[in-house]
């Protein structure tokens, strides 16, 4: 961003002040950035259906231009030429608000995110902490939708809406500590310059997998989807939708996927880094592009392992998925951020904090393997925990569980 | 050099925390009750963070304050919310004047 | 003369704004006839007070500001709405008996207000905020506030069991 600025200052350009140049760039790099997110759609929802086809056992979309390409443009037709339906009693004004709301609470968390080095929308100090309060926006737009519909079933799907997120958000805040601690600053350009030596899901794997969890349910995607639930509640707070109020939504909901995505990748596997090359010494737009490929690979790997989530996993009960998240996903996330603040605070060198640590001497491999071996620590120790507490349950049925994952753990 | 004097911020303040003044007093229903309060919570706070910006921008005790005041006004909304779910299980309202009584 | 943009008085817009939401929303919170749509009008003013904090270069605190306030309390205040329709008495007066007499003690408590705001003459210092104040806020927390931020600590976790206590359904007593 900053190299391109100098570049246009470089013509001496009278009309072209730096201040004018800054406002053109957010003018032009803005709406890009907008526009590209949903734009991602299109791609989606063909890979998806294709995906699952084959999961499935089917071919997918092959139809509309070549390998059914064309499947999203001919969905997007079909869509802003149905009819408009607002029910009755509807609180018109809350209903027509909610999907526009959900659209732009999930393109706003794009705004942080570092695509190459040194190009990011605003490199907030608070940018993780940005994350969690735009996905309250979100949360916010499926309740009005909900609400506004006037209808049971949606009602039913916005209060689940609110339980899971409710319950999700923790431990995803938590594993979001953990890579802050790890990083020593909330700034995802920081985060992303403290992985140049070990990407985070080395030496966090389990952070990893509790923010991935806690992410597919806080999209709403299966097998966390009791949201639309079709078996259920129809089709959740999106019930009473039609043409292409029901489409904002499918773009929110997309657009979100594509966001957890960017944010495991950026989080947890070293953003636009390539392993074993140094791409952000490298002058000129190539070490730029090679970042933007290294990033857009790590994403459309996580898109792949969503969608085929979706394609082998059955959904969870809502019960299972409420003691799921807060007997397990919580204490356990809570026992690592202890523990990983413990082991960096052993590692930390005497300029970060009063009294150095007593390893600070053996930073940085000392340090990555002492994460590692803690992360272990806690799986090992909380499936212990579980297991016991299940065999000397009154529950026959988790008994029974625990019996099976006995027999075969010998 | 500030492009907005301080006492302006005061005065949105002052407007913020007299409307939540307001609602907390005229309002009916305890939910409205509780949104009144927020207001005036969050008023004070504006006034804090603009203490700390204009008048001691150098001590970070002007956010810290803000800060525990927002966790009050969770814990407040929380156990208040809770009371009042508890109160319209057992009444079937939540209209603070029907709550005259200590017994049943 | 090119133009400059610097020349925009875009902190004065912004200001403007966001006062037009926070104001705005709470008159629509203290005055919207149905509950449901009082709650909306304060996320709008909440939102308009995590502006003022923009503005006033506390970036922690804004964001802090729609997670708690957006993300967690006006959602659990939609929540209880929602969870108990009969609790908004819809259709129905919102007001209570006095509210015509709280009206014009609230104006001249306002009134009080500017006026001492406007009187006193603020020790306004021109310095700006130095360093990085996450950290700074950190710092304080784990230094000097210790004891606060522990005691905060221990209301936050009271208010929860108490929270959970209070709302839990007794199933036993209820059919009783």
């Amino acid at each position: 961003m900053q190299s391109l600025i100098d570049w246009v200052l470089s013509f001496q350009n009278p009309w072209l002040t730096e201040p004018i140049v800054r406002l053109l760039s957010h003018l032009v790099f803005a709406p890009i950035v907008a526009v590209a997110a949903p734009a991602a759609l299109i791609i989606l929802t063909w890979l998806e259906r294709k995906i699952i086809g084959r999961i499935q056992n089917r071919l997918g979309p092959n139809r509309a231009g070549p390998f059914g390409l064309f499947q999203a443009f001919a969905d997007m037709v079909k869509m802003f030429t149905k009819e408009d339906i607002t029910p009755a009693n509807a609180d018109r004004i809350i209903y027509n608000m909610a999907p526009g709301l959900g659209v732009i609470s999930s393109i706003m968390t794009f705004a942080v995110i570092p695509f190459v080095p040194g190009f990011l929308g605003a490199d907030l100090n608070v940018g993780l902490l940005y994350i969690v309060a735009i996905g309250g926006l979100g949360t916010l737009a499926i309740l009005m939708a909900g609400w506004s519909s006037n209808n049971k079933y949606s009602l039913l799907g916005a209060f689940r809406v609110v339980a899971m997120m409710l319950t999700y958000e923790i431990p995803m805040v938590m594993t979001l500590i953990v890579v802050t601690m790890a990083a020593g600053s909330m700034s995802m350009a920081a985060v992303v310059e403290a992985q140049s030596g070990m990407w985070n899901v080395v030496t966090l794997p389990l952070a990893f997998v509790i923010f991935f969890m806690a992410g597919v349910a806080e999209v709403g995607r299966s097998p966390f989807d009791l949201i639309e639930a079709e078996s259920e509640i129809i089709a959740g707070f999106h019930t009473e939708y039609s043409g292409i109020k029901f489409g904002m939504f499918m773009i929110a909901e997309y657009v979100h996927m594509f966001a957890l995505s960017f944010f495991a990748a950026v989080l947890f596997f070293g953003g636009w880094q390539v392993p074993f090359v140094d791409v952000s010494s490298w002058s000129g737009p190539i070490g730029s592009i090679l970042g933007l490929i290294s990033l857009l690979i790590k994403v459309f790997s996580f898109v792949f392992v969503m969608m085929w989530l979706r394609g082998t996993l059955p959904r969870f009960r809502i019960d299972h998925l409420q003691n799921f998240g807060w007997k397990f996903l919580v204490p356990v996330s809570l026992f690592l951020v202890i523990v990983v603040a413990v082991v960096i605070r052993m590692f930390a060198p005497g300029s970060d904090v009063s009294v150095a640590g007593p390893l600070s001497g053996l930073v940085p491999f000392g340090e990555w393997v002492a994460l590692l071996v803690a992360n272990v620590l806690v799986v090992v120790v909380s499936l212990f925990v579980v297991s016991r507490v299940a065999r000397s349950s009154q529950d026959k049925g988790l008994r029974a569980v625990a019996a099976i994952e006995g027999v075969s753990a010998k | 050099m500030m492009p907005i004097p301080l006492s302006w911020w005061l005065t949105v303040s002052a407007a913020l925390f007299s409307i939540g003044v307001y609602g907390a007093l005229s309002r009916k229903n305890a939910i409205g009750i509780l949104m009144g309060i927020e207001l005036v919570l969050n008023a004070v706070n504006i006034n804090l963070v603009a203490f700390w910006r204009y008048i001691a921008p150098t001590d970070i005790s002007g956010q810290v304050f803000a800060i525990i005041v927002i966790t009050v006004a969770a814990a407040e909304a929380a156990v208040g919310l809770a009371i009042i779910i508890a109160l319209y299980r057992r009444r079937q309202t939540a209209v603070v004047d029907d709550l005259d009584l200590l017994k049943n | 003369m090119p133009f400059d943009p610097s020349q925009i008085p875009i902190v004065q817009i912004v200001f403007f704004v966001m006062t037009a939401c926070a104001i705005g929303g709470a008159i629509g919170v203290v005055s919207s006839p149905n509950l449901f749509h009082s709650a909306l009008y304060l996320v709008l003013s909440l939102f308009g007070v995590a502006g003022y904090y923009v503005l006033l270069s506390a970036g922690f605190l804004a964001v802090v500001q729609l997670m708690v306030y957006v993300g967690a309390i006006a959602i659990l205040i939609l929540f209880a709405i929602m969870f108990a329709r009969r609790l908004m008495g819809q259709g129905e007066n919102q007001n209570n008996q006095q509210w015509w007499l709280s009206l014009p003690i609230v104006m001249i408590l306002f009134a009080v207000l500017v006026g001492v705001v406007n009187t006193v003459s603020w020790p306004v210092s021109g310095a700006e905020p130095t360093g990085d104040t996450v950290m700074e806020l950190g710092h304080a927390f784990l230094g000097s506030y210790l004891i606060p931020f522990e005691v905060v600590s221990i209301l936050l976790s009271v208010a929860l069991i108490g929270g959970i206590f209070l709302a839990r359904e007794k199933v036993e007593a209820e059919e009783a």
